[in-house]
């Protein structure tokens, strides 16, 4: 048996150790830190609940493991003392019962109201529709007039200040849109359609990515939500809206006939070309993307390269075969894409 | 046993006679050996599930990290392991090790001789052992399962390899074991309390497996019914779960939780058992609010069939459903909350001693609280949108099951270890054991909670640089890998006790329940004397308050069944046809995958098992004298 001073020297150490390692750790660079850092409203909302809550829960977190130590240490074995044999207290039983009991009440009533605004469609919102596939997401604005809705892959623009409200659909397996710093997920359920609403109150690119476990390369399933002044979202919208720019040179005139004679035209569409499939992201403005994928890789030439030359290979379980492309063919497919501005 | 005539009649074989040795294990139906084989099954799988989640913390250690292989071998394996991981330690360890103590322990606690049906518990053991062998046996037959523990539709009907339909069929055959078992279990509790031992004089542990197996009782139902619904999905053309079809994949999600989350009592309320055990012996004090712990205990039972979507808080069930379990989520926090008091209330103003059981079973409330405290945090349902699939969820459940579960089996481990064995364990190393699993305990899973509110999600195989995320994971690691290390120790704590160990007193500890009456190991037979309780706390009431000299009243076992009094006890004989009706499912379980009139095979294997056991004797007529 240790001494009583060996056991408060060594809680000391242990006590220390975790201080040290929980004051290193503070991470300046943290883009889906949703504790620290909320953008939207909607974020807003769940942060103010969790602060009650998490200081309620810190505050008995001391309050018990406190008494526990007391306990430890005021009650050990001594030669001294005989233990005192009583089998309980109702008095303490019955007010150690009610005390939590109407703490857990006082935090049901703001939980329910705020489930409850949370689940309304805003008006005015900017509509999008969701699917989401194994493993990117595609997202279809709401057309303005009568012409084709704007469709697009992975990084999703929305205006700054302006509620969006998501349609969420899906027809593989479940998936969960997820973009901390603007709100909750919300899972993506084949067969229903599901709603959740998101917005941002400064521009700047959210990170966010799948969060239900869909298959080989969830983990690989990310997302982006760029936001943007008003004006700057209508300019955008606009160019996107437009169809895909005519191949700028022999190279990339070639690509685009590999592209609309071989396979690729079975799985992606190209607006202005017969490419009309949605099996795959729609690639009328793949250019004008940062990253592609499930906004995994940068879009460079060099990571599309290698893209084209084995999708599997670069992210695993991707529906998109490796077709076993020459070098050439590659080229005059990368020139095309890039291309598509 | 006595005499070991070999005279088969009226039966296939000739009845087994060994009792030690190969053959006397597995034909024993001896509720202790059963409950030693459990428990060392389940330590096994113990290594096993560890082992898996060593790898998943090295492939997290950093960034973009490639651990095994090619990044499509690693996301394939870490896919496996860490469904594995899942499966591995909810039914195959902390499940197991429940049952293996309850096994060893509800005979002797209430005074019986043996459980119900022995037979019936040497079959739910094989069905077991088989079931994880089954499983197990998928990482050389094409791949282990690779769609989570919990297999979530439509993915768990398509994953291409034939992983998940192990997992169909395998947790299947884990649930008739579970099934059987509690029964058996509830038979016991209820009809083979020894005479006076009243339900309110039941050691808090009983009460516990006797809410525990009522839980199985009505939850392994649900999910066979989940688990035969995606077995026709995936292996007779099924549509139960595909949307295309009409199918609905929230079925399976509300089947799997309405059986998961019992199932996290199923896990848990073994080890509030033999804590509310340990602490009272350790502490020299009664239980502190006895009838509370037990009513908590049982409104937990209750209440756990209540909450079931908090696990589905963001699949779209609308604001109602959705408020409603968020309010019956925070008020399962109030029983078990009332345990916590009492667990404190029981040390206060006791005389503590701090030997390795009790240590572990501090280490629980400890860290169980925590568990609790951010259990109640995901009744917030906003903020639950936001860490659900998070680490932070790894974390709570982590310091449920490991901070919690864990804790409390290695105390019950601790505290029983002499009874079971004959041996004491070695307390230096017990302690060294429990400051380095403490340690590793909460370097592996404290730094989830940040990680997950910093947007870390579960279950992804690799993540990208940038993300704030490098240092606790590599953090983590090391934790893990301390958290191994103790179970090194513990297994020398072991292998040292069995060589040289401390030869065990019947009652080493000064405790207070019956086990503690009989010689350690106990005999064959268990008691001598049928005790006659007179008291909670029968024990400790014997040796404290009536009979200073320690000796239990005299009644002679067998004498309560109008046995000859004093004669003999009739203990039931060993017998080959439990492990050879579990060894049919198991051809049963790779037929359905494999080979369909394999099927046919295995199901006359069973039957032929079922048939000896009928025609068979329990008690051989040539045995069975003490
Ligand atoms: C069988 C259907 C299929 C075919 C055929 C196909 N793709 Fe794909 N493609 C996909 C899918 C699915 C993805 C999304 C993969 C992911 O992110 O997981 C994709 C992604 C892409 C992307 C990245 C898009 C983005 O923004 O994320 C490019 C570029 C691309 N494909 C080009 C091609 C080219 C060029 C061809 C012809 C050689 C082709 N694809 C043929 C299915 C296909
Ligand atoms: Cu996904």
């Amino acid at each position: 048996m240790r001494t009583p001073a060996g056991w408060r020297r060594s809680a000391f150490v242990a006590l220390a150790g975790l201080l040290v390692i929980v004051g290193t750790a503070c991470a300046p660079d943290a883009p889906q830190d949703y504790i620290n850092y909320q953008k939207g409203p909607i974020a807003e909302e769940a942060d103010r609940l969790w602060d009650v809550t998490f200081a309620i829960a810190v505050a008995i977190f001391f309050i018990v493991e406190l008494l526990l130590i007391y306990t430890i240490v005021r009650f050990r074995a001594r030669p001294d003392r005989e233990a005192k044999q009583f089998h309980g207290n109702t008095k303490v039983e019955v007010i150690l019962t009610v005390i939590p009991a109407l703490i857990l009440a006082g935090l049901a009533v703001p939980t329910v109201r705020t489930i409850f605004d949370l689940s309304s469609e805003p008006d005015d919102a900017l509509q999008i529709k969701v699917t989401a596939r194994q493993f990117w997401w595609e997202y279809e604005y709401e057309p303005e007039g009568t012409e084709d809705p704007l469709v697009t892959a992975n990084e999703m623009h929305i205006p700054v200040d302006t509620p969006v409200f998501l349609t969420l659909e899906g027809d593989d397996v479940i998936h969960s849109f997820w973009v901390p710093l603007l709100a909750g997920k919300q899972d993506v359920v084949p067969g229903r359609t599901n709603h959740m609403t998101i917005e941002a109150d400064e521009p700047g690119v959210y990170r966010g990515q799948c969060t239900e476990y869909c298959g080989l390369s969830h983990a690989n399933m990310r997302l982006r939500v760029i936001a943007h002044p008003q004006d700057e979202f209508d300019e955008w919208r606009d160019d996107q809206s437009e169809a895909a720019d005519d191949p700028r040179d022999a190279l990339a005139a070639e690509g685009e006939e590999l592209f609309l004679e071989g396979e690729c035209i079975n799985c992606h569409a190209v607006q202005g070309t017969d490419a009309q499939a949605r099996t795959g992201p729609d690639l009328t403005h793949f250019a004008s993307r940062e990253t592609f994928a499930g906004a995994m890789f940068e879009n460079t030439t060099e990571n599309l390269r290698q893209w084209l030359d084995d999708p599997p290979a670069m992210k695993p379980g991707a529906k998109m075969p490796d077709y076993g492309l020459t070098t050439q063919e590659i080229d005059a497919l990368v020139a095309y894409l890039q291309s598509l501005e | 046993m006595a005499t070991a005539a070999v005279q088969p009649r009226r039966s296939l074989f000739a009845r087994p006679t060994a009792t030690s040795g190969f053959w006397g294990w597995v034909t024993t139906v001896d509720h202790k050996k059963i409950g030693i084989l459990y428990g060392v099954t389940a330590f096994i799988f113990f290594i096993l599930g560890g082992l898996e989640a060593i790898a998943l913390r090295v492939q997290l250690a950093q960034p973009d990290m490639q651990a095994f292989g090619t990044e499509a071998a690693t996301a394939e394996l870490y896919n496996q392991f860490f469904t594995m991981h899942g499966v591995t330690m909810i039914f195959l360890v902390v499940m197991p090790f429940g049952v293996a103590l309850m096994n060893f322990f509800i005979p002797l606690m209430i005074g019986a001789r043996d459980v119900a049906f022995p037979r019936l518990n040497a079959l739910s053991y094989w069905i077991f052992l088989f079931g994880g062998i089954f499983l197990y046996s998928s990482f050389f037959l094409g791949g282990a399962p690779d769609g989570g523990w919990f297999g979530y539709a439509p993915l768990s009907r398509i994953q291409p390899t034939t992983g998940m339909d192990f997992y169909a069929v395998g947790l299947q055959i884990l649930g008739i074991a579970s099934l059987l078992g509690a029964v058996n279990f509830i038979v016991t509790i209820i009809n083979m309390r020894a005479p006076g031992m009243t339900l309110m004089r039941m050691p808090v542990f009983i009460w516990m497996s006797l809410v525990v197996s009522f839980l199985l009782l009505f939850a392994m139902p649900i999910i066979a019914v989940a688990l035969f619904l995606l077995m026709f999905d995936r292996l007779f053309g099924g549509v139960f779960f595909d949307p295309a079809a009409g199918g609905d994949p929230l079925l399976w999600q509300h089947l799997f939780w309405l059986f998961g989350h019992p199932e996290v009592y199923i896990l848990i309320l073994p080890a509030m058992g033999i804590v509310s055990e340990v602490i009272p012996t350790f502490s020299r004090k009664p239980l502190f609010g006895y009838a509370a712990i037990v009513f908590a205990g049982a409104a937990i039972g209750f209440m756990g069939w209540g909450v079931w979507a908090h696990h589905m808080f963001v699949v779209g069930l609308g604001p109602v459903a959705t408020s409603a379990f968020a309010l019956s989520t925070m008020f399962i926090a109030v029983p078990t909350g009332v345990k916590i008091f009492n667990w404190l209330g029981t040390m206060w103003g006791g005389s503590l001693k701090f030997t390795t059981p009790m240590l572990f079973a501090i280490g629980f409330v400890a860290m169980f609280v925590i568990g609790g405290l951010s259990g109640v945090s995901h009744a917030i349902v906003p903020h639950d949108q936001q860490q659900t699939d998070t680490y932070y969820i790894v974390a709570h459940f982590h310091y449920v099951l490991f901070g919690g579960a864990m804790f409390g089996i290695m105390a019950g481990l601790y505290y029983w270890w002499p009874k079971v064995f004959g041996r004491m364990l070695s307390e230096k190393l017990g302690k060294f054991h429990f400051w380095l699993w403490f340690i590793g305990f909460n370097l592996t899973f404290a730094p989830m909670h940040i990680l997950g509110l910093q947007g870390m999600p579960r279950r992804i195989y690799t993540y990208p640089e940038g993300m704030g995320w490098d240092w606790w994971n590599f953090i983590m690691t090391i934790g893990s890998f301390v958290i191994a290390f103790s179970v090194l120790v513990f297994l020398a704590n072991v292998a040292i006790s069995r060589k040289r160990g401390e030869e065990a007193v019947d009652d080493p500890w000064d405790a207070r329940t019956l086990e503690w009456a009989i010689p350690s190991p106990p005999p064959e037979h268990n008691f001598d004397d049928v005790p006659v309780v007179e008291a909670r706390d029968d024990w400790w009431h014997k040796k404290y308050a009536k009979r200073p000299t320690g000796e239990p009243a005299r009644v002679y076992a067998g004498g309560a069944n109008g046995e000859s009094g004093g004669g003999g006890i009739h203990l039931p004989s060993p017998s080959y046809f439990p492990v050879i009706a579990a060894f049919g499912i198991l051809v049963m379980g790779y037929g359905v995958i494999f080979y369909l009139p394999a099927v046919a095979l295995g199901a006359l294997i069973s039957l032929v098992g079922f048939f000896g056991w009928v025609l068979e004797p329990s008690v051989s007529d040539e045995v069975g004298h003490h």
